[in-house]
């Protein structure tokens, strides 16, 4: 059963057509790879598949049921995002900006309780994360700024989960950890996770969709689809790829 | 950062302080037990001073000082824009213009605070036509139409000034300092201060949250479209209540907010509840300075509000940061 579908969704921001009579099925257990040269629409496609814009044409579908249909805070119970950027202007604390996580969970007069900082907790320390959880989020570094992000998404704890770039500002340790531990919660779930480091998204997708501009676009398991020949057309330039016992490394030539 | 609870219970005692410092001071200081023993004779001299000048007046001054400090804290998470006051969408110069008509035709101070009202509401129903137009509402959008707007009433403001008699003129540039003299409470003001504040308060969740942006706070389902109209309408009424009782009282809107977020961080549970207080108390504070510093002259309380609050944010803005 596919948790997340889109029919002949045509989507497009500015002069870019983003894609066209897009089919797609999300199914449990998949970890989709979004995969696209910079302003081919990744970001925006995801917007899209959250609902947070419209779709110029065609329909998207949570659970069998139109995304439109759902309340913003229902939506927000099954669907989660993780954003590019995200600017703060006010003082706040790494755990007060966690449990933001938890408002969809939350009745509208009732405020966050032991049990939802706890749920905080555990995954601030996940994210290793645990002994800043006082600090002011502006004090943060880049990729403590990313990890405390992924925190939120897993306090908010979706069933899908949409991520733009999720790589971005960490370093090699917590890229494999962070990704690994989202992965690894994930299992049975689905995931979508837009990325321009082929060999994270291959060792960590099932499934891959890849924008190739003008609104073409081309889909399938990973193995399938990440191809030289896929990616050299993808990105414009020559791809090698190196062979390992378990593993395929692509490289720029 | 400051515990939110220890800081708002200080908050409260600085307000009983401002409230008793504003019954004690004046053209006539009165001791501690001159107050208490006021309360028992009904026809003294203090019970009269107490009763009806000096309490009525630092009660109209905590109602104003409480709703620019509160509009502020909810315009300022509705344009998350930490520079934002009440006045930054143009309300303020909508009320100017309507008060300054008033004025210029020698009408009464009712009359003046109606017409500042209904400024303050033309100011508002343009802003929101204007920014919404057909197609959806950024934070910057509603900021440039509103600085716009701002910049127009400006030129109407300083028009009026120009062409206005002399002797109205000093009472125009007190209005559009901000002055207190004038003001009276009906007492629907205090309730409607305590209800917009409780109704904010309620919804402090979603605000903490649409602070942080509105693709995330949709994402994480809050009807950001529906709160940011609401927090648009309640601010907006807000200021054009609090000055059209009292003029355009600056500062107060911007710093208040600001002072405690550097102190105890941007929660909006302790924010709005703390905001009030202080604005309140602040502006009771520099009330009673502002009629006792040069007594008998009064100051427009504007003056003040700003000799009080420019040295105050800055000591904790590079307090903060050394």
């Amino acid at each position: 059963m596919s948790w997340l579908s889109c029919k002949n969704l045509t989507v497009s921001i500015g002069d870019t057509l983003v894609c066209q009579d897009l089919n797609l099925e999300l199914k449990q257990q998949q970890c989709w790879a979004l995969l696209g040269k910079n302003g081919s629409g990744k970001t925006t496609l995801i917007h899209t598949l959250a609902g947070l814009r419209p779709a110029q044409q065609g329909s998207i579908h949570c659970q069998q049921q139109a995304l439109s249909l759902y309340s913003a805070k229902q939506r927000a119970q099954k669907l989660g995002v993780l954003f590019q950027h995200e600017s703060d202007h006010f003082p706040t604390t790494v755990l007060e900006y966690t449990l933001i996580g938890r408002h969809p969970h939350l009745d509208w007069l009732q405020w966050e309780s032991q049990q939802d900082i706890d749920i905080a907790e555990k995954v601030l320390q996940q994210v290793d994360l645990l002994a800043l959880k006082h600090r002011d989020i502006n004090t943060l570094s880049g990729g403590e700024h990313r990890r405390m992000n992924i925190a939120c998404l897993l306090t908010q704890n979706p069933d899908i989960a949409l991520l733009d770039e999720p790589g971005n500002h960490l370093d090699l340790q917590h890229q494999v950890e962070t990704l690994s531990l989202i992965r690894q919660q994930y299992e049975n779930r689905v995931l979508l996770m837009s990325a321009h480091d082929i060999n994270l998204a291959a060792r960590f997708c099932t499934h891959a969709l890849l924008l190739f501009g003008e609104g073409e676009s081309m889909q399938g398991p990973v193995p399938e689809v990440l191809t030289t020949t896929n990616l050299q057309r993808l990105y414009g330039i020559p791809i090698e790829k190196i062979e390992t016992q378990d593993r395929v490394f692509f490289y720029p030539q | 950062m400051l515990h939110k609870s220890a800081v708002i219970i200080a908050l409260s005692l600085i307000t009983l302080i401002s409230f008793l410092l504003a019954i004690r001071l004046g053209s006539i200081s009165m001791t501690f037990s001159d107050i208490i023993a006021s309360f028992s004779q009904q026809d003294g001299l203090h019970h009269q001073l107490i009763f009806e000048l000096r309490l009525p007046r630092a009660l109209a001054a905590f109602v104003c000082g409480g709703m620019l400090a509160l509009a502020g804290v909810l315009m300022q998470a509705l344009l998350r824009n930490p520079l934002a006051d009440p006045y930054i969408l143009g309300v303020s110069g909508g009320a100017a213009s309507g008060a300054l008509l008033a004025i210029m035709t020698g009408a009464g101070v009712l009359l003046v605070q109606v017409s500042a009202f209904f400024g303050a509401l033309l100011s508002i129903v343009l802003v929101f036509a204007l920014a919404h137009g057909s197609s959806s509402w950024t934070s910057n959008r509603l900021l440039l139409t509103g600085v716009v707007l701002a910049a127009g009433w400006n030129a109407c403001i300083s028009f009026l000034l120009t062409i206005s008699q002399s002797e109205q003129v000093h009472g125009m540039l007190f209005w559009l300092m901000g002055d207190l003299s004038q003001t009276r409470l009906a007492g629907w003001e205090i309730l409607f201060l305590l209800f917009i504040t409780t109704a904010s308060f309620v919804m402090a969740r979603p605000l903490n949250i649409i602070s942080r942006g509105e693709l995330r706070a949709s994402a994480l389902g809050v009807n950001t479209r529906q709160l940011r109209l609401l927090l648009f309408f309640t601010a907006s009424l807000l200021t054009a209540v609090a000055i059209s009782l009292a003029g355009s009282i600056g500062f107060i809107g911007l710093m208040a907010p600001h002072i405690l977020r550097l102190l105890m961080g941007a929660d909006h549970r302790a924010l709005i509840p703390a905001s009030v207080l202080l604005g309140g108390s602040l502006l009771i504070l520099a009330d009673t300075l502002a009629r006792t510093v040069l007594a008998p002259t009064q100051l427009p309380v504007g003056i003040l509000t700003a000799i009080l609050g420019v040295p105050t944010f800055l000591y904790l803005l590079y307090r903060k940061n050394a």
